[in-house]
């Protein structure tokens, strides 16, 4: 399964606004919190997890997947919303806190939910499985049409909620795919120190379903066993487990100095930039030519840009608010 | 009067709850550390900065994201004879490992007729005010005090924070070690200074189940704990300037609960305000108003009160959150509706 040129430069624009947003979301939330970093202070608050890096693990699963199709993210979750075609808006209104973000300033970026695209996250590790399996079994009772993608990281594998979920999707033989973003570190604890496999999919085999292991960060590469994956899951053949190697560019959070990284590692994160290597392939192999990659270019920028506007102008909610919509 | 100000030693809780388990582990080679992130980072928190460097990590475990399976093991390891100090980052990720807390750790002692102890210190961050929203802000302090088998102990300044761990440590019980993120004196989460003072550089333990009265008065008794307990000192303070007088009580344990300490400090000021960072109804609050109802009604001049988080899941939106928690203008207008 090979992406049509169409489907490339969907790939390489949806990284690019992911991109984008985040480095404008980066420089504003160091807002008020320099030079003493206080994680109160600023525009944003809070914790800040930067996806950036992780951008090929999101186009090359959600170029496949439509609207009705279900996404379940993590705490990191802002490339896998840009690709799956959340809000753009709103999402970054709810990043900032305001009432016109997605859930009126409740969640925030660890909580982004638009259910008009099937969209959620979960700030807790483990958490998306269970609820992918869940959708993916509710669409088998209705006979309705989509999959399930649950996003995880590698450090996620090691909680009993990951056994527990791809165990009871391969006994119910659900629509789900499991996607494991493995960026090598659990905030400061690598991959070798905390997973007892070098890579996961072989743990696909203990739940007899396929499993595939997807190295080099590479948006092509993810395109074609996704693509696989998930239109096994439509024929409803079942469950599978892809685990995509793929770079944690920043820190697991955003005022982590990563005194735990090797220097090596730290060096070597530009010259890796998925974004970069997308560039030159399409335009080695696709002739993408310079006007046609600005234009590309411009139009994410300004979405990212159109976004961030929206969140700075839109008010923030009162604060008697935070009573409302505990129930329906 | 001199001030020597040689002998004064401030510190952060983070670094009196690392400079307690040290202190421990040079003294026990049974004790040993267990959680995420505790090794060569420190700790999420700073609580086992240096413990890594000076132990290595044979007795300094990072973990993998597997809070089932490591509290579980510490409850297996202390039952073998081993004093495991687990930590689970954030109080909150309690949901994904709370069997092994309330049917293991906490049961095993009577399930076994008091043949086994589970000598287990379990820390755990909590509390909010930082918009991390609803999964990384709460305290739940009544979640794990209304399960019986465990001791439960919160500080709110660092001399107690040493103090309780090393009594935690030593103890042949399960206990849940409470510290409050916002206290913990980490730059980066702000910090409370009144959190920061004088700890002995020796070991010395503070009794678990002993509140302590951190201000003296007459007029109301406003108890607290953690972050609870200096937003009441500052409430008196204010208090205070409109010629009221109120008695600050830090509970310091929830379980075993001090209830005489603060039935005696009631029967002499007559009213009581609770301030709790955890959700209000089934809580602390309730429990202290109501252990002191149950002592004495009549020593009481007006109805209790209680300023504790609403009934709803932490917001992350700074100004619904802010609106949500406790402060000390809140205390003090809790004391104004008392006495109107």
């Amino acid at each position: 399964m090979t992406p049509t040129r169409e489907q490339k430069i969907w790939m390489y624009e949806h990284m690019l606004v992911s991109r984008y947003l985040e480095e404008m979301i980066e420089e504003i939330y160091m807002e008020g919190k320099t030079p003493a970093f206080n994680m109160a202070a600023g525009p944003i608050p809070g914790e800040m997890h930067l996806s950036k890096g992780q951008e090929p693990c999101a186009v090359g699963v959600c170029v496949h997947l439509k609207p009705f199709d279900v996404v379940t993210a993590t705490h990191r979750p802002h490339h896998i919303a840009v690709a799956k075609g959340v809000d753009l808006n709103k999402m970054t209104a709810e990043i900032f806190g305001k009432a016109t973000g997605l859930s009126g300033g409740r969640g925030g970026h660890m909580h982004i939910f638009d259910p008009d695209v099937n969209f959620s996250c979960s700030g807790i590790i483990g958490q998306s499985v269970g609820p992918a399996v869940g959708a993916a079994l509710s669409r088998k009772l209705q006979k309705k049409e989509g999959v399930a993608v649950a996003f995880l990281g590698e450090g996620a594998v090691n909680q009993g909620a990951f056994h527990e979920g791809l165990n009871l999707a391969a006994v119910w033989k659900l629509p789900v795919i499991f996607v494991i973003e493995d960026n090598g570190w659990g905030i400061s604890v690598p991959k070798t120190a905390s997973t007892a496999v070098e890579h996961n999919d072989i743990r696909a085999q203990a739940y007899g379903i396929p499993g595939h292991y997807v190295p080099g960060n590479n948006p092509l590469e993810i395109f074609r066993v996704a693509g696989e994956a998930i239109a096994r899951a439509r024929r409803g053949e079942g469950p599978s487990l892809i685990e995509i190697e793929t770079l944690r560019m920043a820190g697991h959070f955003m005022g982590d100095a990563e005194q735990y990284r090797p220097k090596e590692e730290l060096a070597m994160l530009k010259a890796r930039d998925p974004i970069v290597a997308m560039r030159t392939y399409l335009m080695t192999v696709d002739k993408m030519s310079e006007a046609e990659d600005q234009e590309i270019v411009t139009r994410a920028r300004k979405r990212a840009e159109a976004a961030i506007a929206f969140a700075k102008e839109s008010p923030y909610p009162r604060g008697e608010e935070a009573l409302e919509k505990v129930f329906v | 009067m001199t001030t020597v100000t040689s002998n004064v030693r401030k510190q952060t809780i983070a670094r009196a709850m690392a400079e307690a388990i040290a202190q421990e582990m040079r003294a026990d080679p049974r004790v040993f550390v267990m959680g995420e992130d505790i090794g060569q980072l420190g700790g999420v928190f700073g609580n086992t900065r240096g413990l890594f460097e000076e132990f290595g990590p044979e007795r300094v475990r990072d973990t993998p994201i597997s809070e089932t399976a490591f509290i579980g093991a510490a409850v297996g390891a202390a039952t073998d004879g081993m004093r495991p100090v687990v930590e689970l980052m954030f109080v909150d990720f309690f949901g994904v490992c709370m069997d092994a807390i309330y049917n293991l750790m906490a049961k095993n002692t009577y399930f076994s007729g008091g043949k086994l102890s589970i000598p287990v210190v379990l820390m755990t961050a909590t509390g909010g005010g930082y918009s991390d929203a609803g999964q990384h802000s709460q305290c739940l302090h009544a979640t794990f005090a209304h399960l019986p088998g465990m001791k439960v102990v919160a500080p709110s300044n660092a001399y107690d924070a040493k103090g309780l761990m090393i009594s935690a440590i030593r103890d042949d019980n399960p206990v849940i070690y409470l510290f409050h993120k916002a206290l913990q004196g980490m730059g980066w989460l702000g910090t409370e200074p009144a959190s920061i003072v004088h700890v002995p550089e020796e070991a010395y333990t503070v009794p678990i189940g002993k509140a302590a009265t951190v201000r003296e008065g007459r007029d109301v008794t406003i108890v607290g704990i953690t972050s609870g307990v200096h937003h009441a000192l500052k409430a008196a303070e204010q208090l205070d300037q409109k010629g009221v007088s109120a008695e600050v009580i830090d509970l310091r344990s929830l379980v075993p609960l001090d209830r005489e300490h603060v039935i005696n400090s009631v029967r002499k000021t007559g009213r009581l305000i609770v301030v709790d960072e955890d959700y209000q109804s089934y809580g602390v609050t309730g429990e202290i108003i109501a252990s002191v109802v149950e002592a004495d009604i009549s020593m009481l001049k007006s109805p209790p009160k209680r300023v504790a988080y609403p009934d709803i899941p932490i917001p992350f939106s700074r100004p619904m959150e802010q609106w949500a928690l406790p402060n000390p203008a809140k205390i003090v207008a809790a004391y104004e509706s008392m006495v109107k």
